[in-house]
């Protein structure tokens, strides 16, 4: 099949990466990662949100070795800065029914509650969830 | 209005992908057009020629092939997840095309909404 032409000349949208999911275990966080790298060569306005088990993602300690022999992909998130992905949200309350708080995090992120959450979301122009 | 269209799980173990043909076949029905469907993660399988379901079953691969052969739809399965669950061009199905992720990017950008199935 021919490849559809966008037009995409111009437009700068806001995307939303919404991770759900625990970093290990399934491949989806690793996926969406990756999803987020490629979209920062398009000059969008990208974001990401983390909320459910999608808090453990950007967790502290995360080891694999001794687990699943998944690639441990953790130090991935701390280098979002340099492609201006600055972006990070963390639902409060996912984040405190873990027992967790910002200092468990490896990157700075902006903690807000699940009604800040819900605006933000329906703010976005695209929204990727995994 | 231009729907795009995310498929992030395989065929026949989860019914996203059913959905989104169901929905993709509705939404040109009513008039809208559905330019791209981005396959990725197990969604990848879904452009596996190799599959055979049993004849009194659906054939997703077949029929996503249909729809892309009467609309038009470019469907596009992600290089990366592709590889990683050997889903090459050499056992790729009629009517899709292997592409990198900037192709979900793009339908992002160009398209009136991205329509997201799986879990």
């Amino acid at each position: 099949m021919a490849e559809f032409e966008f037009e995409t000349e111009g437009v700068v949208k806001k995307f939303m990466f919404l991770n759900r999911k625990a970093p290990y275990g399934t491949i989806y966080a690793l996926e969406v990662l990756e999803t987020v790298l490629i979209s920062a060569a398009f000059d969008q306005e990208v974001c990401l949100a983390f909320v459910d088990d999608g808090v453990y993602q950007i967790m502290k300690g995360c080891d694999t070795a001794e687990t699943s022999g998944m690639k441990n992909f953790s130090k991935t998130y701390r280098a979002l800065e340099g492609y201006d992905i600055e972006q990070l949200f963390v639902e409060k309350e996912s984040m405190e029914a873990r027992g967790l708080s910002e200092d468990n995090f490896i990157v700075d992120v902006q903690v807000i509650p699940a009604s800040e959450m819900a605006t933000l979301i329906a703010g976005q122009d695209v929204v990727i969830s995994g | 209005m231009n729907i795009g269209i995310l498929v992030n799980e395989g065929p026949f173990t989860h019914q996203a992908s059913d959905s989104a043909y169901m929905f993709a076949k509705a939404a040109i029905a009513k008039g809208h057009q559905v330019p791209r469907v981005f396959f990725y993660y197990d969604g990848v399988n879904n452009g596996n020629k190799l599959s055979e379901p049993q004849s009194d079953d659906r054939d997703l691969v077949k029929l996503w092939g249909k729809l892309a052969d009467d609309h038009g739809v470019d469907l596009v399965v992600c290089v990366a997840a592709g590889l990683r669950r050997g889903i090459k061009d050499d056992i790729l199905a009629d009517g899709f095309r292997i592409s990198g992720l900037g192709q979900l990017i793009e339908a992002g950008m160009g398209c009136d909404r991205l329509v997201t199935f799986g879990d």
